[in-house]
Formats: structure tokens, sequence, C-alpha cells
């Protein structure tokens, strides 16, 4: 499945990690810990380093960008980052880490209508953007 | 639209001026390119939200502008950091992340920031002209630049206010754009009774309703028949920004964008009108408490925003020289703080029991007892958002006179005083 590159970087995969509900970085992810803070949030307690987290939608702190900055710096951030619309606080902080020299993972942009068919998935993402999992392979083979 | 840059903008990102700077035009221009906007924009000034330690990427970003020769390009205020530097408080921030955060401090300053550390630069002294640019951090600020001052700024956030202040220039868009700001709803407050709008709650549980109504549109406030004061509007915009996403309000007849509903609606009155009832004031003003029917409180904070010297005047008035029970945490800046200590005012205040909180406030740095079950009385609707969240402590809603009367028996006092309000 192809999405469209919003912040580009190195090829990265992971599991998935499909958020059911709209996050706030802020107050809502842990910096130290990579876990979902937001006690009000379904997957609280779940940890986003190293998967390719997918996010539905977000609710706007003007700090959500230090806090995923952080989260690089700490090498606990998600492996790459499946956004159903671009969000430029957020994802600031992937372009101050980047001009940090900090290796970034990568976004992209995929409606959340695709989202939910990741889940349970060890899903790869290409330079290009293009998004995908064994679920679509073994629907080639088939 | 792609984004374009001019050729001075271009050669700046390319290195022209220094490492610092090049940094800067980058992350302008790339913010630029993910909100769409066609261009930049010249900036005549910025407040600056990031120097607030979250983690110590933080610091080592603003270290390296620093080490790259950046500059602010234009003047530039700071908001709170981490540290009471000027004031009479106890931070208990730790090794080694007090030391970080005292470097980012230091490091904002190298830049050429003034060190006002206040949420209220507009009553330090910073007070961009009407229809001017501007690249300001911190949703208080933000909202009374665009709606109390006419400049126009959109929500910047931590490293791209920086950012902006050393580039000069913001990505032209959102409320930049002068059709961005016409008023789309009418917020009409006519048929409250009078003696509720001239209270001191008023404004603070109003902007909280307004903020959960509104989101992050933009409305008039229509049935106001006079100006209700600079505190007033400020209160207002902090608790409409922290409970909806508001950068801009309009109130008709008030704000300068306002001389009428129409004119705040771009020539048009907007179609859709909330009519608002005692019985919405009520719950709003219900839901800005979280502590239910305590028999005691354990704190009172007052000044967010940051107190005014007619607020701390108001203050001196009601404590009267009595001694408080339960400390009460004043938040304030520098610029206030010079004239007290002065005329030894703060002096005085101390004697009664008020901590007076300065370069900082209670709920962005652990500043209260740790306290479990803990009960925060306060004036402020941005205090009552963001204390149980960030403080552990349940928070009572009440005007500043029920603040002070609370503070000074140790047990909730509602009804003090409100025929000294709205003189």
């Amino acid at each position: 499945m192809k999405g469209d590159v919003l912040v580009a970087a190195a090829a990265s995969g992971g599991p998935a990690l499909v958020l059911d509900r709209p996050i706030s970085f802020w107050g809502g992810v842990d910096a130290r810990t990579g876990r979902i803070a937001d006690v009000r949030h379904p997957q609280h307690g779940q940890s986003v380093t190293g998967t390719v987290l997918f996010v539905p939608a977000t609710i706007g702190s003007s700090s959500a960008s230090a806090v995923l900055m952080e989260l690089v710096h700490r090498d606990l951030a998600p492996a790459a980052i499946v956004l159903h619309e671009p969000d430029a606080i957020l994802l600031l902080g992937l372009i101050v880490a980047r001009e940090m020299g900090w290796p970034i993972p990568p976004a992209v942009k995929l409606d959340r209508r695709f989202h939910a068919r990741f889940r349970g998935q060890h899903v790869s993402i290409d330079n290009e953007g293009a998004i995908d999992a064994p679920v679509f392979s073994s629907a080639r083979d088939a | 639209m792609p984004l374009e840059l001019s050729e001075e903008e271009r050669a700046t990102a390319a290195g022209e001026h220094g490492a610092g700077a090049a940094m800067a035009m980058r992350i302008v221009a790339e913010s630029a390119r993910l909100l769409g906007a066609p261009r930049l924009i010249s900036i005549a000034s910025a407040h600056i939200d990031g120097a607030l330690y979250h983690g110590d990427s933080g610091t080592l970003f603003a270290e390296r502008l620093v080490d790259g020769g950046a500059k602010v390009a234009v003047r530039a205020t700071l908001n709170v950091g981490a540290l009471d530097l000027a004031g009479g408080c106890r931070v208990r921030l730790e090794e080694p992340q007090r030391a970080m955060a005292r470097r980012m401090m230091h490091a904002y300053r190298a830049m050429g920031c003034e060190p006002t550390w206040t949420c209220a630069p507009y009553q330090a002294g910073h007070r961009p002209a009407f229809g001017s640019d501007v690249a300001w951090g911190e949703s208080n600020a933000v909202v009374f630049c665009n709606s109390v001052l006419g400049a126009r700024t959109n929500r910047y956030g931590d490293f791209l206010d920086i950012a902006c202040a050393i580039a000069g220039c913001a990505p032209y868009t959102g409320l930049h754009r002068p059709r961005n700001r016409r008023a789309e709803v009418v917020f009409d407050v006519s048929h409250l009774p009078a003696e509720f709008l001239a209270s001191e709650i008023a404004w603070p549980v109003l902007g909280s309703l307004f903020g959960r109504e509104i989101g992050d549109g933009v409305g008039v406030v229509t049935g106001i028949a006079a100006h209700p004061g600079e505190d007033a509007l400020k209160a207002f915009g902090a608790a409409a920004a922290s409970a909806g996403a508001v950068g801009l309000f309009h109130i008709a007849g008030v704000t300068p964008e306002a001389p009428d509903v129409a004119a705040a609606g771009g020539g048009m009155t907007p179609k859709h009108t909330i009519t608002v009832t005692p019985q919405m004031v009520a719950d709003a003003q219900r839901r800005l408490s979280t502590a239910n029917a305590p028999d005691r409180i354990d704190a009172v904070a007052v000044g967010s925003p940051h107190l005014s010297l007619d607020e701390v005047a108001r203050l001196e008035e009601l404590v009267a020289g009595r001694r408080l029970r339960v400390p009460l945490y004043a938040c304030t800046g520098r610029h206030v703080l010079e004239t007290i200590d002065r005329d030894g005012r703060r002096k005085l205040l101390e004697a009664c029991g008020v901590t007076i909180v300065a370069d900082t406030c209670v709920v962005v740095t652990p500043i209260m007892a740790e306290l479990p079950s803990g009960v925060l009385m306060t004036n402020s609707g941005k205090f009552a958002h963001y204390a149980p969240g960030n403080t552990g402590y349940d928070v009572l809603y009440g005007s500043l006179a029920d603040c002070v009367e609370s503070a000074v028996s140790g047990r909730p006092q509602f009804g003090a005083a409100t025929e000294a309000v709205g003189r």
C-alpha cells in the first residue's frame, strides 16, 4: 500500500501499533519510557518504542514536538509513524531531530480507513512511502 | 500550492549567515511545507515558549543554535522557565535535570532573548502593533496578542518559535491571513444576569465555556455593555485557550477587530449563534472544580496568567495584613516583582504567608508540596484546567476573594466580599 512521505528517512519496520483513539503526545506519551501515559487512552501502558505507530488523529498540544524529539534522543521513538493527516507540530519533532543529526523514523500519510488491516502485522516502510505487511504478500500469493 | 522561498531565504538556509541561522531557516521552511503555506512572511517580534525544560534534547537543540552563532533577528521575550530565579520559592527539580534546565535558560538568553520569563509578556511591555505579524508561543499569550492587541500570530510551539525569531519570518498561513480571522459563531451572553457579568468569576468561567463550545474556531462574544478591563480579557483568553484550542476571539464593541458583530464576521453577522444560558454557565463553573465538597483546602494558587500589578494590589487589599493558614502561591513576573520589591510590598505579603513565585508557575514545575489527595483552590480557569493532571491536586474553583478567605481559614469559603467586585 502506498503512503505519502511526510518526513523522509531510511526504510524501517516493526510490529504495528494501531491506535484506537486520537492521542496527545504531550501528556499522552511518557518521554522517559515511551509508554502511553494518558489513563483515558484505550492503549494506556503500551509502548510506542520500535513500533510502526498508526495514528488516527492527534490532539494538539504545542509541546508534542518536544516529546517526540525527546523520544528520538532517548532511542525510544517508534520505528515509523503513519498519520491520517499531517500534524505539523508533531512532525516538527522529527525535523528538528534530523537537524540535530539523530537518526529519525520516517513519517508517512495514510488514510485511517486502512490502518486497521495492519493490526497484528509486522510492517515495513520503504523510503518512498510504500507500506507493506505479510497480510498483503499472502494476498498477492493467493 | 508548493512553498516558494525567496533568494535570500534560500541563501540563509544554505548557510550564508552561519550554521545556526541556516538550521533555523530550514526548520521554518520545513514547517511551512508541512502546513501548506505558499511563502514566508516577515515578523515584527516573537514570544518564546520553548525555554521550558521537557528533557535534555531541548537543551541540546538550543545549545546547537548558540554554537552555530544564531541570534534572534527580532524582539523576542521569554515565557516561563522551569526555575524561579527571582522569586521566593524553591523548585523541587533535582540534578541533573536542574542543571539542564538552567543551561537551557542560559542558551536562550545567549541568542538575545529578553529574560522576561513571563506568560503575560503583553503586560511586561511587549505589545506588538495592531495588524503586525508576529510569532508567539504560549496559548494565553497567543490569544491575547491576536484578540486584544489585534496583532497576528498562530500558536507557535516549541522549536518553531525560536526558529522564526532567528529567521525573522514565519509560514504565511492560519491567523496571519485576514480571511481566517473572521468570526464564524456568535457567543451571545446578553441573557445572563448583569450581576453575574459584573462578578469576578464571570470572565474565566465564560472563557472556559467559550473554549469548549468553539474549539479551534473563531467566535464573537455579544451582549457586553462595557469594556471589562484588560485583566478580565486576559482571564477569558487563558481559560478559552486551555479548555479549547482558541487562538483568537472577538468581543463586539470591545476588541479591536470587532467594532460591531458584523465587522467581526468580516462584513456579515455569522449565521450560527450560541445563546449562553445561566444553566450553561453554572455547568461550566462546576466543571472547573474536581474536588467534591472538601472540608479543607491545602493550598491556594493564583496568577495564571501571571498577576498584573493591579491584580497584586487587589490581592493585598483582600489579604489585608491577615495571617494565612495555608500557603498561597502568587505567580507573577519580574516586571511586577520589581515594583513590589522596591515598595516593600513583597515582604508584607510574604509576612502574611504568601509565597511569591516568579519566572515560572506552580503547574509547569514542581513547587507545591507533594500531597496525594491535596486540594488546591484557585481563581484561574487555566490553573483549574491543568492543576489536576500536572500537580496531582484536586481543584476547587472560586473568586479571588473566596480564595483569600479560604486561605485565611483553611476551609473552603464561598460568597466572600462579592460586593467589592466590579468597581
